[in-house]
């Protein structure tokens, strides 16, 4: 630690000679952020995201054409889909799974890990992060962990299938589900790591952002990206360590015959010994994390919209005091809202009033934020890189997504959605698709900076239009059969006359999702190709303002050649009147006559 | 077959793809080569209007899932209470159908029109407080009024008093079915515990403690239970092993239930069975059922095997929390009836006296 602060503060010019660096050390156990930065892009998005999707396309094909047999699970399935019909546990774990990747692996390390670090100590002028050895540390247990969860597959019984909320006793107990043997163990395993690598890299950015702003970073400089990584990092501190302990627990309750969260109990023809637990307190510690968690997936989607959104439109961010402000209101309220997914759990209805209100109020921040990036398009000047088209589809998707919470966020009406398809096309659309966009919007937009290419943009707009198409497609229909009372989770819905008419509903959503699926594998050749025959790129080919942009193409240790350059604007200073160009570096000087923008 | 055009359909699509990123590479190869990777002004151009026929996507989705799909949605409330619900749940979607109107338009004419032409210059536009304000202070009125009235109704549902006059029920829950205990002669539950639901030869089956009096006129059923019309019930949960969750959408009402608690959940039925099954949309949904079945029926009785039998309509108490293997599978019949059908049918009903005899 003490080696790497010097470098940052180093003035001289012979940094990067410093270190002799092997194939090991560079491309491997490499403490540089940005090559731990596209560690997580590759590994976190690219490969847990191909399975997490992948996975949802079966569980998908299995609603539309309930019980029938394919080859595909015959060949991914194997014993568990006996002559390619698949198993109603199997269901269960794949959906188990694909939330767990998605919400985890994917959205949460994968969008934190690669953005945070790529851009936290290139957008604030540092060398890079506090801790490089933490940070490398950080990386290899999502590795470990990634690998523990990939290996709960191969286990005989199945891995893990209590849904990724985990709620015991069906967790807990391997006599209630096959998943809740071998699988769930290394499921909690792999969740424990996970929460360890998760919370080395969050201090690391707080400490970051504290400490090694560049002269003139004032924190109400930072773009906006910054302000979401860093107040994603807090809130992923806070509320971490509660999902460990749940996690450790459950551990208990599962190994060591305690009863935490176990109580009067009899399966199998058997009375268990557990008494005085209760599975509602799992559902406060889990929600404790579980709500906040939504936002650590939101926000630097946001933070990266707000920065797409501002450069494409070559304007400044509207209300860039309002934005910070909203996402510090959001960031509060998202650690006292956890209730409103337990309304209906026996806990007091007088609690239920309370949550609701605390949720309701999160929606206004929400709102000042949508409003805000529509105010930032008004008499812009829109370049529609691809970047651009996803921040623009996330706000869409965060709209049409957000704006159902009202109904579920409201004790009273989720009595009759809750646990139905309402709630999954709910945060599909708010948290997932948009998460998803921030994420690509990010990809499409600092590719130039992550492997000094760039990435076909026609490829490129072919990936959003189906994407976005197929997004409403899929989710937009998932609205109605929720309100028509089907329950989610369940592996065919056959088994009621009642809700035969959806069966055809059912295989339209099944056909959108493949066709998004398809439009992935787009976006996969787009990128792989572009990294290695892309187009070289320029060093600021969208004429921004950010700091990032005035490092060299090539990436070197240190970020800079010489000395860091010194801040002396916000970063929003686009189209500003007096200035030759659309666009003013944040390291530009203010010049003689010219009044610093009041923002 | 169908796995056939599943994969028929993604080859396809595949070869689709690749077949038009050709044509973009090959449409750019005669024109000025611009391989630079950023918009120029027709992408621009293409983009600002796709944005807009997007706007026209998304309302045509809307229009089209509430003309087409509406049709699914539950019938009429059949509690007491189910009409309070049904109002908020429409003023609710009416505000959100609102915001998602006017905020999509907004967001995607201005993508369309301020769509990027080569010089021209953006408005230098940082902040409007008075803005941020008026459009901080809407919403907030707006959620508030929503919050009020929410919590009112939310107090009115779950006020559950003890009333003198109420049917008491248990819900049983475990993987996978439901059975349901009244309170017999004395309309008292007695006291019961997974402790005791060995003895009796396991004919116990929802453990009844048999030295509580209480207990021994409690009736247990599975497979249906049968409601007075326009009586208050008090529904009393209890689970035996992992959380299920008891949904009764038809009656908007729906509780957990928890292994070691017993939770609670009331509501009058005002609507019998036979009455909703002459509602006109529960008419119209159980004909439209009975033509798919009648569809699928033909595939089946081809293939040799039993034709389906036709629908009739029943409302249903379903497991909503994810339960196990079987969760898809976990149900019961409720039957509401008048108070005279009812008494008679819970009559020829066993109590736990005689079962444990």
């Amino acid at each position: 630690m003490s080696e790497l602060t010097s470098i940052s503060h180093s003035n001289h010019d012979d940094h990067h000679h410093h270190h002799k660096e092997t194939f090991i050390t560079k491309y491997i156990f490499s403490q540089d952020h940005k090559m731990i930065a596209k560690q997580y892009l590759i590994l976190g998005v690219l490969f847990m995201g191909f399975i997490g999707v992948a996975m949802s396309l079966l569980f998908r094909l299995q609603l539309a054409w309930p019980e029938q047999s394919f080859a595909v699970f015959d060949i991914f399935l194997g014993d568990w889909a006996p002559e390619g019909v698949m198993d109603p546990n199997i269901y269960l774990a794949l959906v188990t799974i694909h939330g767990t990747i998605m919400v985890f692996f994917v959205l949460t390390a994968g969008l934190s890990g690669t953005f945070s670090n790529l851009l936290i100590p290139l957008q604030i002028g540092a060398r890079d992060m506090a801790s490089g050895l933490l940070n490398m540390i950080s990386f290899w247990l999502f590795f470990l962990s990634s690998m523990i969860m990939l290996a709960s597959l191969f286990v005989e019984a199945g891995p893990a299938a209590a849904g990724w909320t985990i709620y015991p006793p069906l967790s807990a107990l391997p006599q209630t589900q096959p998943g809740s043997g071998m699988g769930m163990t290394l499921w909690l395993i792999s969740m424990a790591i996970f929460v360890a690598s998760s919370l080395l890299g969050s201090l690391n950015y707080i400490v970051t952002v504290i400490n090694l702003r560049t002269k003139g970073m004032s924190m109400f400089r930072l773009p906006l990206t910054i302000w979401a990584f860093f107040v994603t990092a807090i809130i992923g501190v806070i509320s971490f360590p509660v999902l460990l302990s749940a996690a450790l627990l459950l551990i208990m309750d599962r190994s060591f015959g305690t009863s935490f969260f176990l109580s009067d109990i009899f399966v199998q023809g058997e009375v268990l010994h557990y008494q005085g637990g209760s599975p509602v307190l799992f559902e406060h510690l889990f929600w404790f994390l579980g709500h906040p968690e939504v936002y650590i997936v939101l926000l630097p989607a946001l933070g990266i919209t707000s920065e797409i959104i501002a450069t494409n439109s070559r304007k400044p961010i509207f209300g860039y005091r309002a934005m910070v402000a909203s996402i510090l209101a959001i960031a509060f309220l998202s650690t006292v809202v956890w209730g409103h997914h337990m309304f209906i759990s026996g806990m007091n209805p007088f609690l239920g009033s309370v949550f609701t209100f605390t949720t309701l109020l999160i929606a206004i921040p929400s709102a000042v934020k949508a409003f805000n990036y529509i105010t930032t398009l008004w008499k812009g000047n829109l370049q529609f890189n691809p970047g651009m088209l996803f921040s623009i589809g996330l706000v869409s998707t965060f709209i049409t997504g957000g704006l159902t919470g009202i109904i579920l966020g409201d004790s009273t009406l989720d009595i009759n959605i809750h646990d139905t398809y309402f709630v999954v096309a709910h945060f599909h659309l708010v948290m997932g698709i948009s998460a998803l966009y921030g994420l690509f919007a990010g990809v499409y937009h600092w590719f130039p900076k992550l492997f000094g290419t760039m990435m076909n943009k026609n490829l490129g707009y072919i990936h959003f239009w189906i994407t976005a198409i197929s997004a409403y497609g899929v989710f937009f229909p998932m609205h109605f059969i929720g309100m028509a009372g089907l329950p989610r989770r369940y592996y065919t819905n056959t088994a009621f006359p009642y809700f035969d008419d959806l069966a055809n509903i059912n295989v339209v959503i099944t056909v959108f999702a493949l066709l998004a699926g398809a439009a992935q594998l787009v976006f996969l050749y787009n990128f792989i190709h572009s990294m290695f025959f892309g187009k070289k790129a320029e060093q600021n080919p969208w004429r921004s303002n950010t700091m990032e942009w005035t490092a060299p193409v090539e990436h070197i240790h240190g970020n800079w050649p010489g000395e860091i350059p010194h801040v002396h604007r916000w970063a929003y200073d686009y189209s500003k009147p007096g200035q030759d160009e659309d666009f003013v570096l944040q390291t530009t000087p203010i010049q003689k006559g010219e009044i610093e923008t009041e923002h | 077959m169908t796995l056939l055009l599943t994969l028929a359909i993604l080859i396809l699509t595949g070869v689709a793809f690749w077949q038009i990123s050709k044509i973009f590479e090959l449409s750019q190869m005669g024109r000025k080569k611009d391989d630079s990777q950023i918009a120029t002004e027709k992408d621009n151009d293409l983009n600002g209007k796709l944005m807009f026929a997007f706007l026209v996507f998304i309302y045509a989705v809307t229009i089209y899932s509430f003309w087409s799909y509406s049709k699914v949605l539950l019938p009429e409330s059949a509690s007491a209470h189910g009409p309070a619900y049904d109002t908020l749940l429409w003023i609710s979607f009416a505000i959100i159908l609102f915001a998602q109107t006017i905020t999509q338009a907004v967001l995607h004419v201005f993508a369309y029109k301020y769509r990027g032409i080569n010089n021209r210059k953006a408005y230098f536009y940082t902040h409007n407080n008075t803005l941020e304000f008026v459009w901080t202070i809407i919403p907030a009125i707006i959620f508030f009024v929503l919050i009020i009235y929410g919590m009112v109704t939310w107090g009115n549902i779950m006020n559950i008093e003890e009333d003198e006059d109420a049917l008491v029920i248990e819900l049983y829950a475990q993987q996978w079915n439901w059975k349901a205990r009244y309170g017999g002669e004395d309309n008292v539950l007695g006291d019961a515990n997974v402790r005791f639901l060995n003895d009796f030869d396991g004919r116990n089956s929802v453990g009844i403690d048999s030295s509580d009096p209480n207990g021994m006129d409690d009736i247990v059923v599975t497979q249906e239970f049968h409601l007075p019309v326009d009586r208050k019930v008090i529904f009393k949960f209890r689970s035996q092993d992992v959380l299920h969750s008891a949904y009764m959408p038809h009656f908007r009402a729906q509780m957990n239930c928890v292994p070691g608690m017993i939770t609670e959940f009331s509501f009058t039925p005002t609507i019998t069975t036979a009455d909703m099954r002459m509602n006109s949309d529960v008419v119209d949904k159980v004909n439209r059922i009975n033509k798919i079945r009648y569809e699928n029926s033909k595939e089946l009785t081809a293939n040799g095997e039993e034709a389906l039998e036709p629908y009739q309509f029943d409302y249903l108490l379903l497991c909503a929390k994810i339960c196990g293997a079987s969760h898809y599978n976990m149900q019961m019949k409720i039957v509401v009836e008048s108070e005279k059908d009812y008494e008679k049918w819970l009559s020829q009903q066993k109590t736990f006296s005689e079962i444990i005899q």
